[in-house]
C-alpha cells in the first residue's frame, strides 16, 4: 500500500516522468525461444517461397490440375492462385499472378517477372526474398526441413517450459478480458498503451492466434505434404481435405504469418521500441504508472 | 505540450523502423547463398542432418507397412502428368520399343541367390496388383492415377536376398543431363523396407492401359510412400547391395546426386 502512495505520489510531482516498477515479465525460456523463432521463420519463409516457385500455383483438393500436354484439354480447373508470366497483345512479357481466375500484371511488385528489365527472371518470388537468391528447389528444401526441426523442438520446449512457468496461462483471453476488448481498441487507436503485468486483450489475441492456431496450422499442414507421413498419420488428409488444399494453407498460414510480423513491428516501435527489446532481452519491462510496486514479484524501482 | 512531439517522435520512428526493414529487403537473401549452397566451407553438410532426423522419424511413425492412402476410380481425373524423362533416346530402349518390349528384360543382380532375368510377360503372369494413388512431386504437384503391376517383394524373395544387402538399386535406360560428364543414366535406391512395401510394385499398366513411354514404359517401380523421383521409370535391372556410394554422384539417385534428401518422403 505504501509503494502505492510513493508511485502515486511520484506523478504528482512530475506527470511527464511518471513510470511505474521495472518488472520481471518474461522468463528466459520465453525470451530464448522468442529469437530462435524470429530466425528460424525467417529462414523458413525466404526458402519457403524459393519451394513455392518450384510449382507456382496453388489449388484446393487431393489433386493438381493440369491441361493435357498433348491435347491441351483441362478436365478440371482446381487452381486458385498462379503466380506467373504471359505475354501482352503485343508481345511483351510480364508477371500474371490470377486470382480464382481474374489475372492482374504484377510485375511492378516483382511476382511472375522480376530482375533486370533486359533479362528478366520467370519466378514466382523474386531473387530479393528467396533463400538461397537463385532458384535452388534442393538447397531451399535442406534449410527449410532444417529449420523446422529447429522450429518444432524449441516450440515444445517453449510449452513444457511455460506450462511449468505458467506462461501459457497468461496467453488465452478471459471473458472479463473480452468485456474490455472495446476500450482495448480505442486505447490502441488513440496510442495509449498500458504496460502491465499481464497482457492486453488484443496481444492476448494476437498471441493466442499465433499459439493456438498459426503454429499448429502451419506445422501440421506441412506435414500433409509429405507422403511419409500421409501413411504414418492418415487423419492429416482428412483433416485438412488433400494434399494440395494444405498446400494452399500451408502458404495462407505463411501470410497471416507475415501479417503477425509485420503488426508486430509496428506495435513495438509505437510502444516504445527500448522497454520492448529490453523485455525481451532481459525479461526487465518498465511498466505504466498506475502498476503498485510488488517487491515479492521481484520488483525494481 | 510534449504530446505531439511524441507522436512525431513516434512517426520518425515508424519511418526509421520501416526504412531499415526495406533496406534488409532490398540486400536480399543473396547474402545466404554460400552459407547453404553446396560448395565447400558451409553448412549444408550440418543443415542435412535434419533429413537423417526425418527418415529416422517417419519410420518410426509409419511402421513397416503403412499403407500410402489409395483412392478411388472418381478420383482419376486426368492423365498421369509425365515428368523428367519422357521419351528416352538411348540405342538400346529404342530398339525395345520399336518391338514393343517383347525382348525386354528385368534383372535382379547383386547380393542375391540366384539372378533373375524376367520377361514383360513373366511380370504380367505372377499375381497382379492395382492401386489407385496419388503421385506427389517434389515440385509440389500432385496427381492421382491407377497403377497396374506385381509386387517387387516376392520377386525378390524368389531371388534370395543376402543378409548382407541393404539397398535396391534400380538402374534405368533414360539418360539425364550431367552437367560436364554430359548424359548420365537416371538410377534410384531404396531402402529394403520400402522394396518389400505391399504397394512397392513394378508397374507395366496405368489407367486400366499399358503403362505408357512417357510415364515409364516398359517398368516402372511405384514406392507409394515417397515422392515422384523415388519412382523411377525405364527401370531394367535391379540390383541388391550394400553400399550406393560408388555409384554415379554417390547420394544413391540422380536427383540426390544434384542435392535432394535421399530419403524423399517429405
Amino acid at each position: 500500500m505504501a509503494s502505492i502512495t510513493e508511485s502515486g505520489a511520484g506523478r504528482a510531482e512530475k506527470p511527464a516522468k511518471a513510470k511505474g516498477p521495472l518488472i520481471y515479465r518474461q522468463s528466459i525460456f520465453t525470451r530464448l525461444t522468442h529469437w530462435i523463432w524470429v530466425i528460424c521463420l525467417f529462414f523458413l519463409l525466404a526458402s519457403g517461397l524459393n519451394i513455392f516457385n518450384a510449382h507456382p500455383t496453388l489449388y484446393f483438393g487431393q489433386q493438381s490440375s493440369f491441361a493435357d500436354q498433348q491435347t491441351g484439354d483441362q478436365h478440371f480447373d482446381a487452381a486458385w492462385l498462379d503466380i506467373g508470366a504471359a505475354n501482352t497483345p503485343d508481345g511483351a512479357a510480364v508477371g500474371q499472378t490470377t486470382l480464382f481466375g481474374h489475372s492482374i500484371n504484377t510485375t511492378a511488385v516483382g511476382l511472375g517477372m522480376s530482375g533486370d528489365p533486359q533479362n528478366p527472371d520467370f519466378r514466382g518470388f523474386p531473387a530479393s526474398v528467396t533463400i538461397p537468391s537463385y532458384y535452388d528447389l534442393a538447397t531451399a528444401r535442406v534449410v527449410h526441413f532444417f529449420f523446422a526441426w529447429i522450429l518444432v523442438a524449441t516450440l515444445l520446449v517453449w510449452l513444457v517450459a511455460s506450462v511449468l512457468n505458467r506462461h501459457i496461462a497468461g496467453i488465452p483471453p478471459t471473458p472479463r478480458d473480452l468485456r474490455h476488448l472495446p476500450r482495448d481498441v480505442l486505447n490502441h487507436l488513440r496510442l495509449r498503451f498500458e504496460h502491465g503485468r499481464q497482457y492486453n486483450v488484443l496481444q492476448k489475441l494476437a498471441y493466442s492466434a499465433v499459439f493456438f492456431i498459426l503454429f499448429p496450422l502451419i506445422i501440421l499442414t506441412g506435414l500433409t505434404m509429405s507422403p511419409g507421413m500421409d501413411n504414418a498419420w492418415p487423419w492429416l488428409l482428412e483433416l485438412f481435405g488433400g494434399r494440395q488444399t494444405a498446400r494452399s494453407i500451408h502458404f495462407l498460414t505463411m501470410t497471416a504469418f507475415v501479417a503477425f510480423f509485420v503488426i508486430h513491428i509496428i506495435m513495438v516501435v509505437l510502444a516504445n521500441p527500448i522497454n520492448e527489446l529490453r523485455q525481451m532481452i532481459t525479461g526487465r519491462y518498465r511498466s505504466s504508472a498506475d502498476v503498485p510496486f510488488d517487491a515479492s514479484k521481484g520488483d525494481k524501482p | 505540450m510534449s504530446k505531439s512531439g511524441l507522436i512525431l517522435n513516434r512517426r520518425r520512428l515508424l519511418g526509421l523502423g520501416a526504412a531499415s526493414a526495406s533496406t534488409l529487403l532490398l540486400a536480399g537473401c543473396d547474402q545466404f547463398d554460400t552459407l547453404v549452397g553446396s560448395g565447400d566451407g558451409n553448412i549444408r553438410g550440418v543443415l542435412e542432418k535434419a533429413n537423417d532426423v526425418t527418415y529416422r522419424m517417419q519410420r518410426l511413425l509409419q511402421g513397416q507397412n503403412s499403407m500410402a492412402p489409395e483412392y478411388t476410380e472418381a478420383d482419376i481425373r486426368q492423365g498421369q502428368r509425365p515428368n523428367g524423362s519422357t521419351d528416352p533416346q538411348g540405342d538400346d530402349y529404342l530398339a525395345l520399343k520399336a518391338n514393343k518390349f517383347a525382348d525386354y528384360r528385368l534383372k535382379i543382380t547383386g547380393m542375391v541367390d540366384q539372378e533373375l532375368s524376367l520377361s514383360l510377360a513373366d511380370l504380367r503372369s505372377m499375381p497382379v496388383r492395382s492401386q489407385i494413388t496419388r503421385h506427389d512431386c517434389v515440385e509440389g504437384w500432385s496427381c492421382i492415377a491407377k497403377w497396374t503391376g506385381t509386387q517387387l517383394g516376392p520377386i525378390l524373395d524368389k531371388a534370395g536376398i543376402k543378409s548382407t544387402a541393404k539397398y535396391c538399386l534400380y538402374h534405368c535406360y533414360d539418360t539425364m543431363d550431367g552437367g560436364l560428364t554430359g548424359q548420365v543414366p537416371y538410377y534410384e535406391t531404396s531402402d529394403l523396407i520400402d522394396a518389400h512395401h505391399p504397394q512397392t510394385i513394378l508397374a507395366y499398366g496405368m489407367n486400366n492401359g499399358d503403362l505408357p513411354v512417357a510415364n515409364g514404359a516398359p517398368i516402372r517401380v511405384r514406392i507409394e510412400r515417397a515422392l515422384g523421383y523415388k519412382q523411377p521409370k525405364y527401370v531394367h535391372t535391379i540390383e541388391l547391395t550394400d553400399d550406393f556410394s560408388q555409384v554415379g554422384g554417390g547420394k544413391g539417385g540422380y536427383w540426390e546426386d544434384n542435392g535432394y534428401d535421399w530419403y524423399g518422403g517429405i
